[in-house]
């Protein structure tokens, strides 16, 4: 068997993989929460629960519905981005005046109901679903075995990430919405509609979310935490890449990623750890984070 | 940051000390609330008691943070958990007396917010609050994997021990009159620092920290000993709660109880010194009847936290102080 750095290489890339599919969800997920973030000023605390809600979704529409995973994947972000869509209607348009803070309580609120609703209607036990036929399988590579579907996330995920980066840079909705984040009243006297475009930007970005949770209910099972442990390692990644922008925080997700992915080859006691070891090296370096403008 | 009418208790206009640093108000509801603790375990379950005052001090010291410097602390729970992890192994594996053992629980609270603390205050803000919980989590994974919480199971059977080595605390009264001696003790410690010269800096950089700094204020070196005194009351209450129920688990150290500390402090009122102690009662009171509903505690704490956002933030001790229009 071949060995790199006296580690099998199967192991070793088995781990950059799993290292690269846990970095196409922090930056799936850090994505979104830096742009709410860059519109709303908001830390959107329900992130975790919404990404939950999109793989539950996922599993409601196939088994109530017998909609199935291609159809979901469409189906649960609209869903759920529309749910997000009232809850800032309802709520978070009341606290703009207010203390950023309040707005970070006020989701944080939010994510323990619906977590906790799930809990009550699911249990704590996952649900299984299953990898679409046509992402069965896996591919030989020669020095590993590749499961086909872990590698369509990975590129789905990058695909979504430039997808969005294109519409924040270089569309004309994405360049209201650059510059209703400098100035949202100079932009508003343009007669641009400000708060409904920070509503159709919570939506999306909570849509992300659910779509990031549509493909992660094959990895992992459907469960009412799956969320919740989730969105404090990405708290972590957002405050390694910092908020400023869309590339940087796509790029820190899967950079640590990988990174995780290598501590569990090398060092595994430390991988649940080494990212918010990173986060603290990154602070005293550099604390604005690595792509960020303070 | 904290504009007028924002993420503090209202300051009315600073009124005469009457009594220990206390206005008046404050002073008859200290009266009040040191009645309620000397006749109350006379009427209810002692260990109920304990566990509320135990959760009474360990909001006080989360409020010193949040409602005195402005700053969220979303990982209080580390300093909590991990104090009263190191209580408990104080108490059973070196046979430390259980004063000594909620002392080194205070102590291994101070020097994990002092090493959190001098990394997190270099950001303000939300990323404060994130980056506080985060550490939080890498202090629980610590806690998963390092053998001496034993993991899963926590610390069992924790003796309570003897005070001072003599007067033994296996009985609810003797433990609840110690647990009610160092919850006043760190009340008043806190209501000291508030009032202190030192606090009116903390105030001020609550208030604006540009114009602290102007001042010639290092208002760094103010925040991280504010957090370092917050994390070290929060590890005495994590101590004194293990030595109390005889258990530190994992519970202690999630971050489930960093948001519960949160939601203490806001339902009582942020920024207010009776607050915390209120907020206290009403969420572990809650918690005590609806213990049997599982999960929908999680939903109801959760209601309560966008309520009191939404249309409660000043909790229950600021509404009621500014009905009376006084400071409480």
């Amino acid at each position: 068997m071949e060995e790199i750095f006296g580690i099998p290489t199967p192991l070793l890339f088995g781990q950059l993989l799993l290292g690269l599919i846990n970095g196409a969800f922090y930056a799936l997920l850090s994505l979104g929460l830096a742009v709410i973030f860059g519109m709303l000023n908001v830390i959107n605390f329900t992130h975790g629960a919404q990404f939950m809600m999109g793989a539950f979704v996922a599993w409601m529409l196939l088994n109530y519905l017998g909609i199935g995973y291609w159809g979901a994947l469409i189906l649960a972000p609209l869903i759920v981005g529309f749910t997000g869509v009232i809850l800032e209607r309802t709520m978070i348009a009341r606290l703009y005046k207010l203390d950023h803070l309040y707005g970070l309580l006020l989701t944080f609120g939010v994510g323990l109901i619906i977590e906790g609703l799930f809990r009550n209607e699911f249990g704590s036990s996952g649900l299984p679903y299953r990898i679409p036929p046509e992402l069965a399988g896996a591919w030989d590579l020669g020095f590993m075995f590749m499961p086909i579907y872990r590698g369509w996330v990975v590129v789905v995920a990058i695909v979504m990430c430039l997808a969005t980066w294109l519409v924040i840079e270089k569309t004309k909705i994405g360049s209201y919405l650059r510059a209703a984040t400098e100035n949202p009243a100079l932009v508003q006297a343009f007669g641009i509609n400000v708060p409904r475009m920070m509503t159709l930007t919570y939506g999306a970005g909570v849509a992300l979310a659910a779509f990031a949770g549509v493909l992660a209910a094959p990895i992992y099972s459907v469960n009412p935490q799956m969320g919740s442990n989730l969105i404090i390692i990405v708290f972590a990644v957002v405050v390694i890449g910092g908020m400023g922008s869309i590339l940087g925080s796509v790029i820190t997700g899967f950079g640590l990623g990988v990174v995780e992915g290598l501590t569990k080859v090398f060092y595994p006691e430390a991988s649940s750890t080494v990212i918010f070891v990173v986060m603290a090296i990154v602070l005293l370096a550099r604390p604005a984070g690595l792509f960020g403008r303070s | 940051m904290a504009a007028p009418g924002g993420f503090s208790g209202t300051d009315f206009k600073q009124e005469e000390a009457f009594f220990l640093g206390f206005t008046r108000a404050q002073f008859l509801a200290f009266i009040a609330m040191v009645a309620f603790i000397v006749i109350s375990p006379f009427f209810l379950y002692p260990v109920f008691l304990m566990k509320l005052l135990c959760f009474a001090l360990f909001a006080c010291a989360f409020n010193l943070l949040i409602g005195y410097v402005g700053l969220l602390s979303f990982g209080h729970a580390a300093y909590f958990g991990m104090g009263g992890y190191l209580a408990g192994h104080a108490a059973k594996v070196w046979g430390f007396t259980p004063e000594v053992a909620i002392l080194i629980g205070g102590a291994v609270g101070a020097v994990l917010g002092l090493a959190i603390g001098w990394i997190a205050i270099r950001r303000q803000g939300i990323y404060f609050a994130m980056i506080t919980l985060a550490f939080a989590q890498m202090v629980y994974f610590f806690a998963v994997q390092a053998p001496f919480t034993g993991g899963e199971d926590g610390i069992q059977s924790i003796p309570r021990g003897k005070f001072l080595g003599i007067v033994d605390l296996s009985s609810d009264m003797a433990m609840y009159w110690m647990t009610a001696a160092i919850f006043l003790i760190g009340f008043l410690l806190v209501h000291r620092i508030v009032h202190s010269p030192f606090g009116m800096v903390l105030k001020s950089i609550r208030e604006n920290e540009p114009r602290a700094t102007s001042l010639g204020y290092r208002t760094d070196d103010y925040k991280l000993l504010a957090f370092v005194l917050s994390a070290g009351l929060a590890g005495v209450a994590g101590g004194l709660k293990s030595i109390v129920f005889g258990i530190a688990t994992l519970t202690d150290v999630f971050w489930t109880m960093s948001g519960e500390v949160v939601l203490m402090s806001l339902v009582g009122g942020l920024g207010t010194i009776f607050g915390p102690v209120v907020g206290a009662a009403v969420i572990i009171t809650m918690q005590n009847y609806l213990a049997e509903f599982g999960a929908w505690v999680t939903v109801i704490q959760g209601a309560i936290f966008v309520l009191c956002v939404l249309a409660f933030r000043r909790g229950v001790v600021g509404e009621i102080g500014n009905w009376l229009r006084v400071r409480l």
